[in-house]
């Protein structure tokens, strides 16, 4: 075995963990709850519950399946070759053809989206479906090095399987937001009619699952939001030890974030969807409780982001090797 | 990537693949008697530098170890160490084109000095560079983490003449472990040491 500078990161594996083990925990409990309000009446509701864990598990798997479409549309991306005319294109072609050499992966395609925007996404269900995309507002304003740390942080989503991982996270949350919304029509047009009290258990058994769903949503929520942190954090780690130049990282950031806070709002609402990939966010949720933002941010705070890169630098440099 | 480290998000760093290299020097015979092509002696180790002194430190210590051996017999040309456009260090060492065996003993020593300090991850590719009578430029290229070659020949204006690199790894493939993922010859436009 070589001796290593690249140690990995024990805290952030252990918060990762406790991270997912609360989300098995909420799933388990969920089906159990859901498993129990249903044996105690008919099988008419069960259908219901049914019909939305095979939605939304279908919903999730289309949306695996075409990921790298889906994103490349709704970001407006066009596809780049490594002949394009454009020198910036050739030149994005160049750092990731060496990147991927460096950290022996198959290679992405390459797009950039026509925004003036400054971020990067990468998506697709694994290394060989991935799409790597860049605005040309980030083609322009970072230097190469710069770029090439953006882009390295990109891959590592690739890589770790980001959307994948974060797909079968967030199945739970799809499964509880469509039952929410069933339960609340079920309320409606079901329970709604008040003849007799077997409709009026309905009612009640409906208001139940709808309770239960919005409970295991919200929680769900929040725990997706700090694993989406967590791989973030991670995603700057592999991307540092790739490169070797944590700083320019750091430099990157900040350019990108102090740039992405003077976007017009109109631009953010259309990027949400894609935000858990992009390199920052694109929305700033920038209310007066920092705290309170920070629980619902799918990316850590740059001060955190910029202490993991401070970590990492004094890592690679020290004397010998561990 | 196991599944746990898919679960975690972490990457292992890649490490490189040394062995395959001395492999060269037989290969050059076999790629002369079927193609023409000789080695020019030139070859150069790139790799992506740390930030911070160590990683300096380690640079420099690669330049005095290579240059000890210069002027003697055996030994090459001091060696030359320039920094691409992408930020990559490329280490060029010089022999006469009669001695690939003493180019690849450099280059490999740019290789061991780095692993033994803890920063093999950080190596990139090594390239061998050959002419043929019509001054025809060809690069064998060795991707680290892969043990793997792939043949690079660059022609005016960032074309590169695809059939005479499918040729040479016709020629070359019981010698050598070529690349057969093609997506991976990633060229090397301006390689110092071409």
């Amino acid at each position: 075995m070589a001796r290593t500078r690249y140690a990995p990161d024990r805290g952030l594996t252990a918060r990762m963990t406790a991270t997912l083990f609360l989300l098995g925990l909420v799933f388990v409990a969920f089906v159990v709850v859901i498993v129990w309000i249903l044996s105690a009446i008919g099988a008419s509701i069960g259908a219901i519950v049914f019909f939305a864990i095979v939605l939304g598990g279908g919903l999730a798997f289309t949306s695996l399946f075409y990921s790298d479409k889906i994103a490349l549309a709704a970001a407006g991306a066009q596809v780049v070759g490594p002949d394009d005319r454009r020198e910036s294109a050739r030149k994005l072609h160049g750092i990731v053809d060496r990147l991927c050499a460096l950290a022996d992966m198959d290679k992405p395609v390459v797009a950039i989206a026509p925004t003036d925007m400054p971020n990067a996404f990468a998506t697709g269900r694994n290394s060989k479906h991935a799409v790597l995309c860049v605005t040309e507002g980030l083609l322009r304003r970072l230097d190469d090095a710069e770029l090439e740390g953006v882009l390295a942080h990109e891959m590592s989503h690739v890589a770790h399987k980001d959307v994948q991982v974060m797909t079968y996270a967030s199945l739970l949350a799809i499964i509880a937001g469509l039952l929410i919304r069933f339960a609340f029509y079920g309320e409606l047009f079901g329970g709604g009619r008040g003849r007799g009290g077997n409709n009026q258990n309905t009612a009640l058994i409906f208001l139940a699952i709808m309770a239960v769903s919005i409970v295991v949503y919200a929680i769900s929520f929040l725990l997706i939001r700090l694993l989406s942190r967590y791989r973030e954090l991670a995603a700057d780690r592999s991307a540092a030890l790739l490169t070797g130049q944590p700083s320019v990282l750091k430099s990157a950031l900040t350019k990108v974030s102090g740039a992405m806070s003077q976007i017009p709002t109109k631009d953010l609402r259309q990027a949400e969807s894609l935000n858990a990939f992009y390199f920052a966010p694109a929305l700033n949720l920038r209310g007066g409780r920092q705290s309170l933002s920070a629980i619902f941010s799918t990316h850590p705070s740059l001060e955190k982001r910029i202490e993991q890169l401070d970590k990492i630098q004094r890592q690679l440099n020290q004397a010998s090797p561990e | 990537m196991g599944f746990l480290d898919t679960l975690f998000g972490r990457t292992k760093p890649v490490q490189p693949k040394l062995d395959d290299l001395f492999g060269l020097p037989s290969a050059a015979l076999t790629l002369e008697a079927a193609t023409g092509f000789t080695p020019t002696g030139s070859g150069s180790v790139a790799f992506r530098p740390v930030e911070g002194k160590t990683f300096a430190d380690i640079t420099k210590d690669v330049r005095e170890l290579l240059d000890m051996g210069a002027g003697k017999p055996g030994g090459g040309l001091p060696v030359e160490v320039t920094k691409d456009t992408f930020g990559y260090t490329w280490v060029i060492s010089s022999h006469l084109s009669d001695d690939p065996q003493g180019l690849v003993t450099d280059l490999h020593a740019v290789n061991s000095t780095l692993v033994d300090n803890g920063f093999g991850p950080q190596l990139l590719c090594t390239l061998v560079a050959f002419r043929d009578s019509q001054e025809r430029r060809l690069a064998l290229v060795y991707l680290y983490k892969r043990g793997t070659f792939y043949p690079f020949a660059p022609q005016s204006g960032e074309r590169r003449d695809n059939a005479l690199e499918l040729e040479v790894r016709g020629a070359l493939g019981d010698d050598l472990k070529m690349e057969q993922d093609l997506t991976r010859w990633f060229p090397v436009w301006g390689a110092p040491g071409l």
